[in-house]
């Protein structure tokens, strides 16, 4: 560990992308923490880390592709990762929502150790040089979020933008199909619209997260706020409120404190994330007895 | 006038029929029971006429108004056990389908939530939270949200499952004066044999292969009925 002084961490401030940082750490952080309430009450936590490891997979296709042309135009690995996600997602929900004769379960980590083991793979042939360095970023985000550039700051306000609206705009419904799907259905909701909706939502913010934690640590992002506030919040309203502002002050402190103490971005926020649940555990314990 | 026509319906999954030959037409004002051993295929009905699924053979007609669905209380499930929501926010959940792409509930709907509890005697819990309250609360509840989807017709699965015999009294009494007072036109699938004698205009015994369907006199006087009242299954 490789502590800085005060005055040296003031410093930091002065450089625009350490705010980019932040604003990127910010914005996933809130996007993450909406949809894992909907992820953990549908108890599709499990989904999140799949579909991480998918992303993996698409990242290390991206790796590749951008090898082959040479780096040569500023070439942005969302626009491969993003659609491969996406389609994981909804092939998953598939799946896992209907009697097959591979079963939910099972189907998930039939794909989540594939994409693992094939991304691998796929990252060995990119003959990228630094093979270890690139998959241990995607894997644990990147070592210094700070190596973030605008096309990456304005990606993420792009689709944190799309997926907050999203979820405003269909907070009721989402809230219907997570509460009682066959409710809603029969009286004529379209629930397999708001599932698929929901799917392709949640692989926007595996997307997002993967720079800020990395695909090991992404389900930690998604689930940990929602899991927290259950312990203490009893409306929907205030776990998904709570959920948020607890989701975002932790990521802003660990990207603080993995600047100040040099530590890895992602395992520290997670870290962060871990504290809050055990303090939101014990004060819904007393908040129970009081 | 009519609510509800079925002819002939066949159910089940994959081809398999779990019932067969079931009829019957439900007017405004009736009180339906659904009776019949467990797996004779009362689940899959109430799936069917939900539209959940469609039936092998035979034709449903639900002649309901526009903009009214039928009132759902389904069994509870184990997702809602630990489920942080308010009654209230339940309670409103009844509205979504009619509000199709609208993001949030208006004015009207609010106040008519607000009825609906304050008729089921649940006003005073409407902050609570759902996981907190006892099972005939909890009914109580979903009986509210049902109430919001439809003004007509209330499909009850096993509405008193798993309360005592104070609260499950209770129950019946609310359902019955929701029948008779409010003028809902009700479908009950129930176990309980004197409950649906006392309470039913009309009675639909599902069996295997084949269905009795007719008022509960017709059905005291029936050779399934007379069995099935005395407890012996048919």
């Amino acid at each position: 560990m490789n502590v800085i002084s005060f005055q040296e961490f003031l410093e930091f401030f002065n450089f625009p992308f350490v705010w980019y940082a932040l604003i990127i750490c910010v914005l996933t952080a809130l996007c993450a923490a909406l949809l894992g309430v909907t992820l953990v009450l549908k108890r599709f936590s499990f989904i999140g880390d799949g579909l991480s490891h998918v992303a993996f997979g698409g990242q290390a296709v991206a790796a590749v592709v951008a090898v082959l042309i040479g780096h040569a135009f500023d070439f942005n690995d969302t626009f491969i990762v993003l659609p491969i996600t996406v389609i994981a997602a909804i092939l998953l929900l598939k799946t896992g929502g209907r009697k097959t004769k591979l079963n939910g379960d099972a189907t998930l980590a039939l794909i989540s150790v594939s994409s693992l083991a094939l991304g691998y793979l796929i990252y060995s042939f990119s003959d990228a040089g630094n093979l270890a360095g690139d998959v241990c970023t995607t894997l644990f985000g990147s070592s210094s979020i700070l190596m973030v550039n605008e096309t990456d700051l304005y990606t993420c306000i792009g689709m944190s933008i799309a997926v907050i609206l999203v979820y405003i705009l269909f907070y009721n419904k989402i809230f219907g199909v997570t509460f009682d799907e066959t409710f809603a259905k029969a009286t004529g909701v379209k629930t397999e619209a708001y599932n698929l909706l929901i799917a392709v939502v949640i692989a926007f913010i595996i997307v997002l997260a993967m720079n800020l934690v990395g695909s090991l640590l992404i389900s930690a992002l998604v689930i940990f706020p929602a899991l927290s506030a259950m312990r203490v919040f009893k409306s929907f309203k205030l776990v998904v409120l709570c959920s948020a502002v607890v989701s975002v002050v932790c990521s802003v402190l660990g990207v603080l404190l993995s600047i100040w103490l040099s530590t890895p971005v992602g395992s520290t926020i997670v870290a962060i994330d871990l504290i809050a649940f055990l303090a939101f555990t014990l004060a819904g314990k007393l908040r129970a007895r009081a | 006038m009519e609510l509800l026509k079925c002819h002939d319906l066949s159910l089940g999954y994959e081809g398999k029929a779990v019932a067969e030959h079931i009829s019957f037409t439900l007017s405004e004002g009736e009180y339906l029971c659904i009776v019949g051993e467990n797996g004779s295929g009362k689940s899959t009905l109430v799936k069917t006429l939900l539209k959940l699924q469609p039936p092998l053979s035979g034709s449903i007609e639900r002649l309901l108004p526009k903009d009214s669905a039928i009132g759902y209380l389904p069994q509870q499930t184990p997702v809602q056990k630990d489920f942080p929501a308010t009654v209230e926010e339940i309670v409103r959940s009844g509205f979504l389908a009619r509000s199709r792409l609208r993001p949030f509930y208006t004015k009207e709907e609010r106040a008519l939530a607000e009825e609906k509890m304050e008729r089921l005697g649940i006003t005073h819990l409407k902050k609570r939270c759902y996981r907190e309250l006892s099972g005939g609360q909890q009914q109580r509840v979903l009986l509210a949200r049902a109430l919001c989807a439809t003004g007509n017709l209330l499909l009850l699965d096993e509405p008193v499952a798993g309360l005592d015999p104070k609260v499950t009294a209770e129950m019946y009494e609310l359902i019955a004066a929701l029948n008779r007072e409010d003028g809902l036109t009700v479908i009950m699938v129930s176990h309980d044999i004197s409950a649906v004698l006392e309470y039913a205009t009309h009675i639909l015994h599902v069996l295997h292969g084949s269905a009795f369907f007719g008022t509960t006199e017709e059905y005291r006087a029936s050779e399934v009925g007379k069995l099935f009242a005395r407890g012996e299954c048919a």
